[in-house]
């Protein structure tokens, strides 16, 4: 069969590519029949997704001589789906995506052997992925992207010396549209920019705040949200969740909507808005899809072939305005969250008041981060605890009682490392909280009088000019937030309870005090002065609650 | 319960429901209304096809006389394997035709020059009409005709990883060009009465909305600055300041109000595009020809220079603000209300120029003239050329001269797809198609050959031949589908009148995934 289809004369215009040599080929390429060879017998493709993007991505592939192709999408056929996603008809509505068009193109070009997965990618672990030499994803979620992303990362193999194995890289072609507009990149796990190196290029989805939703509505957006998120549970009309698919219920939210857009005198509602807001809408066309479906698929040739050098490694695409295509390196982030092994720092300058609740929000909601549902875990004392974890029930129960409570409160400490599990990576990410003390005052006391610096004053200069003036006893210095005054008991090599006016401040002195200061004029705590076990961590800073 | 009444929409419009949302109803309208001829149903004939048959255009006409080979199975997605053999033109409009019931597909065996020939008027009727990788002879004939027919052609070509789009079009005239970064128009330094008035009534406070806050702080810095409005980042800095001194709490619209300061100023003026569109001849001498955006543009210049006092009418919209609901709607409906006076006025000035043209009052309706008005500042005219000029005389050779000197410019990669015509035509088949060690020479004579007579002595880079002679004419599938999604995008584009098309070349190399657009 393999042996036939080779010498198929349809494959002619192929064999043109890959048999003969060229000025632009890679150093890499050998021109030869065992390339087509190589697709058509060993070459494994995968395509996550079947939707707009995925059935051009199979008709392209199948088309430029891979056979051996896996398609794996969750969804089913709908109605909407027919003015681009061409491999179903009316026929299939409510059938697997995945199964349909596996056939479709099993059909259309016998020889190909397009195996469907009618299931979502966190149903396979890495023994079902590491079977591919090339992964091709056309999603409509980042949180799927997330996580193959993060699939792929975990499956890297090193060297005893810290090298990457090559062999253990499988490329990551991704492509993504909206409208008339699209991006398509080439991700090496491992060695190029990640889909979390460049978590900043996802828009931030538009929520509208509770108060303009409940008390000043102002466009039929906020009518419709009112709908959805108070009245429907209000009312709950169906007895059932909203179901943005549910002609009936999105007629009830028109409806509605309609009611208090009317009563507050705002115009510009329709049913398809209505349907937009409710299901998160995003608009397609057949066109943009065929776009940056072919070049994923040139990209997975030139890949598989060798024969051009891959695109390096972003790809923007927009024709609203004419035809414009623009590339460029996006650049791997030294500490990302996916494929880095430095955790990721989060500052916190509030711990005593900012609740467990608070990091969460604030894990969802940064562009940095953006989590799903974060189940965090830490080690405290050499035991691990979970934080809270909103997944398995019992846990959610046991733990919902730590959202309100503050990070100080939780006994989390300047440096301490939370483990998170969340739906956008299958593996487990760590983080690390720093406490920044950005309130750093400094007292001078002698007996009952103080005289004390701002976190603004506080200055090298400024510290060695107090000391000249103010008696002085003690220093103390206080950090936010105030957990207790600690008294600096050794201080540029100097003695509690020194007189001032004794006090010879020498070069070594001055020196040693500017070394309590960090190039960007903050105090340093610990190490310098305090010696071990004062209170002080491995990082300098004062521990707290202790 | 809520009774329950039917939705409103129909199958037609669920089944569209994700384009519409680009397109609106009235251009899908458009789109169905269209039809679409295609010469040559190769790989990229039938995918640029298929981006217009799945939005639902009115109907597609193939144009081909070949019959499939097996070359062609391997690389067009709408035939198989029994179409061997047989008519191209009809298999592909088979296999076409299942991707939408709403579309009419037919197919003609025929040679093209047979057609231009015998039947010249067969092409009136088409909306568009498109040929793929078609010989120069035939094309310069198509082209001609067409141009003499005023029905937009575009001619495209894909060999392997490079390919081209040519559009050809007498006029082009665009109400609804969708730009991504509408600049706003608030009129705040040209403040029209009913706005003034309205102001003037409220006072400044933690639910107003920014607009009328930077508003009465804007006739703060003006009294101070003999009326004139801040340009400079420094004056921008003050008026900010003043702004902020203003401030009556901590609040969200105050903050607004001061990051608006940028971008809120200058909207309502008379861009240099649109001016060209204004000083048009078509503008200034209407006829009984005259189509209804040039009669609209007419009555919108007359507006300008008279009602509207060097100013654009108003589009009426204003964004979202942090504010109370009534404050926000009334400012909103002083905004609509001022915008359909100004529309009113177009209206009525379009009327009195259909009275002297003779035509019919009814031709262009109030919604027309609204949507005229409301888009006037981003209206666009694109006008074309002939490309069998570029064949019979060569056009735009300094700018071919120029771009040759740069090395990262595609326009090397047009010398080479001409050459490859030329070559072709000269030779009787296609570079590289049984040989590929003389060809590269030959047809790297024929491009110095073309350049020259163009009046260009530059000297042309070898790997181009190289790799032209090594593809032989093939055509590579994914290369096809990006020139074919390209390009259905196009014509849908010139069907619908939304969205500027491309002007009127572009060419790509999928070897660097790089494209660029040419002026011919």
């Amino acid at each position: 069969m393999a042996e036939i289809e080779l010498n198929n004369k349809k494959w002619g215009h192929l064999k043109k590519i890959l048999e003969r040599s060229g000025p632009f080929d890679t150093v890499n390429f050998t021109p030869s029949p065992s390339n087509l060879e190589f697709l058509m017998t060993s070459c494994k493709i995968l395509v996550i997704g079947a939707g707009g993007l995925g059935c051009e991505l199979l008709k392209d592939l199948a088309m430029m001589g891979f056979k051996n192709i896996d398609v794996i999408d969750m969804d089913t056929i709908e109605l909407s789906n027919l003015n681009r996603q061409f491999l179903f008809r009316r026929k299939d509505i409510g059938a697997s995506k995945a199964q349909v068009a596996a056939e479709f193109i099993n059909n259309r070009i016998p020889g190909t052997k397009v195996t469907p997965h009618f299931c979502k990618i966190q149903d396979y672990d890495d023994s079902f992925y590491q079977d591919f030499h090339i992964i091709v994803s056309g999603l409509d979620s980042i949180v799927a992207r997330r996580w193959i992303n993060g699939m792929l990362i975990s499956m890297l193999r090193y060297e005893d010396d810290g090298s990457l194995d090559q062999t253990s890289i499988i490329p990551l072609i991704d492509g993504g549209t909206e409208g008339f507009k699209g991006n398509a990149r080439v991700i090496l796990p491992g060695m190029t920019a990640c889909i979390d190196c460049t978590l900043d290029l996802f828009p931030p989805q538009i929520s509208y705040p509770l108060c303009t939703i409940a008390n000043t509505p102002r466009l039929p957006e906020h009518c419709i949200e009112y709908v959805k998120i108070i009245q429907w549970d209000k009312e709950n009309p169906f007895k059932c969740a909203l179901d943005g698919d549910d002609p009936e219920h999105v007629t009830w939210v028109y409806e509605k909507a309609q009611d208090r857009a009317n009563c507050f005198n705002i115009t510009g509602l329709s049913y398809r808005l209505v349907q937009g807001v409710l299901k998160h809408i995003i608009p397609a066309v057949s066109s943009t899809n065929s776009v940056i479906a072919a070049v994923c698929a040139t990209e997975v040739f030139k890949i598989a072939t060798s024969c051009y050098e891959p695109l390096n490694n972003y790809l923007v695409f927009n024709d609203i305005d004419g035809i414009y295509t623009y590339k460029y390196e996006a650049e791997k982030k030294s500490d990302c969250l996916a494929c880095s092994s430095i955790p990721k720092v989060i500052s916190i300058n509030n711990p005593s008041s900012m609740t467990l609740q608070d990091l969460i929000d604030y894990l969802c909601d940064s562009s940095e981060f953006q989590l799903k549902n974060p189940a965090l875990t830490t080690s405290i004392d050499g035991k691990n605890k979970t934080l809270y974890m909103s997944a398995v029930k019992s846990i959610e129960e046991q733990t919902r009682g730590n959202l309100t409570q503050s990070l100080h409160e939780l006994n989390l400490v300047d440096g301490q490392q939370l483990m998170v599990a969340d739906a956008t990576n299958p593996n487990t990410i760590v983080v690390k909280l720093k406490f920044t003390a950005n309130e750093v005052e400094i007292f001078f006391v002698t007996g009952a009088q103080a005289k004390h610096l701002n976190s603004e004053e506080a200055s090298p200069q400024n510290v060695i000019d107090g000391l000249q003036k103010q008696p002085t006893q003690t220093i103390f210095f206080k950090t936010y937030p105030v957990r207790r005054m600690k008294p600096l008991n050794s201080f540029g090599g100097y003695k509690r309870n020194f007189k001032p006016s004794e006090l010879d401040i020498s070069d070594d002195a001055i020196n040693e005090i500017e070394k309590r200061f960090d190039d960007y004029g903050h105090l340093r705590f610990g190490k310098r002065g305090g010696g071990e076990g004062d209170g002080f961590d491995d990082y300098g800073h004062m521990r707290f609650g202790r | 319960m809520s009774s329950s009444v039917p939705s409103p929409e129909t199958d037609k419009s669920r089944k569209y429901d994700r384009q519409i949302r680009l397109w609106g109803d009235h251009g899908q309208s458009l789109l169905e209304n269209s039809q679409i001829c295609l010469v040559n149903a190769n790989a990229l004939g039938t995918e640029i096809l298929k981006g217009l048959v799945l939005p639902g255009i009115g109907s597609f006409t193939i144009i081909d006389h070949n019959l499939v080979t097996d070359e062609d199975i391997g690389c067009n997605f709408f035939l198989e394997p029994s179409s061997l053999g047989q008519s191209r033109a009809k298999h592909c409009t088979k296999f076409l035709q299942e991707l939408n019931p709403d579309v009419n597909g037919e197919s003609i065996d025929d040679n093209i020059d047979t057609i231009i020939a015998n039947n010249p008027e067969f092409f009136k009727n088409f909306s568009v009409v498109v040929s793929c990788g078609l010989n120069e002879k035939s094309l310069i004939k198509l082209s001609n005709l067409l141009w003499e027919l005023n029905i937009p052609f575009m001619s495209c070509q894909s060999v392997g990883f490079l390919g081209s789009a040519r559009i050809q079009m007498k006029e082009h005239c665009v109400i609804e060009t969708h730009p991504d970064n509408k600049h706003q128009d608030l009129r705040l330094e040209e403040a029209f009465q009913t706005l003034e008035e309205h102001v003037s009534n409220i006072k400044l406070g933690p639910k107003v909305p920014w607009l009328i806050i930077l508003y009465k702080n804007l006739e703060v810095y003006r009294k101070k600055h003999d009326r004139k409005i801040p340009n400079t980042y420094k004056e921008k800095s003050e008026l900010r300041d003043i702004i902020r001194s203003s401030m009556t709490a901590d609040e969200e619209n105050f903050e607004e109000a001061i990051r608006s300061v940028n971008s809120s100023f200058g909207g309502g003026k008379v861009n240099s595009e649109v001016q060209k569109i204004l000083n048009d001849s078509c503008c200034i001498n209407l006829n009984k020809n005259s189509s209804p955006f040039w009669i609209m543009a007419r009555g919108l210049k007359d507006f300008i220079e008279k009602d509207g006092k060097g100013y654009l009418p108003l589009p009426g919209t204003i964004p979202d603000m942090t504010a109370d609901t009534s404050l926000y709607i009334n400012l909103q409906n002083i905004y609509r209300a001022k915008a359909i006076q100004d529309a009113d006025a177009v209206f009525r000035r379009v009327q009195q120029l259909l009275k002297e043209l003779n035509k019919s009052s009814d031709w262009i309706s109030e919604k027309d003239v609204r949507l005229f008005c409301r888009e006037a500042a981003y209206i666009s005219v694109t006008r074309g050329s002939k490309i069998s000029d570029e064949y019979e005389k060569g056009s735009k050779t300094s700018m071919i001269s120029d771009e040759l000197e740069n090395p990262d410019s595609l326009i090397s990669h047009y010398v080479v797809l001409r050459a490859m015509e030329r070559f072709q035509t000269e030779h009787g088949y296609i570079p590289g198609e049984v040989n590929v060690e003389t060809d590269p020479a030959r047809i790297k004579s024929l491009a110095t050959r073309l350049v020259n007579d163009w009046g260009i002595s530059s000297q042309l880079n070898d790997d181009l031949f190289h790799e032209i002679c090594r593809y032989g004419g093939a055509e590579i599938h994914s290369i096809s589908s990006f020139l074919g999604g390209c390009c259905a995008h196009e014509i849908i584009k010139l069907v619908t009148r939304q969205y500027k098309p491309f002007d009127n070349t572009i060419i790509y190399d999928g070897i660097k995934s790089q494209s660029e657009t040419f002026k011919f």
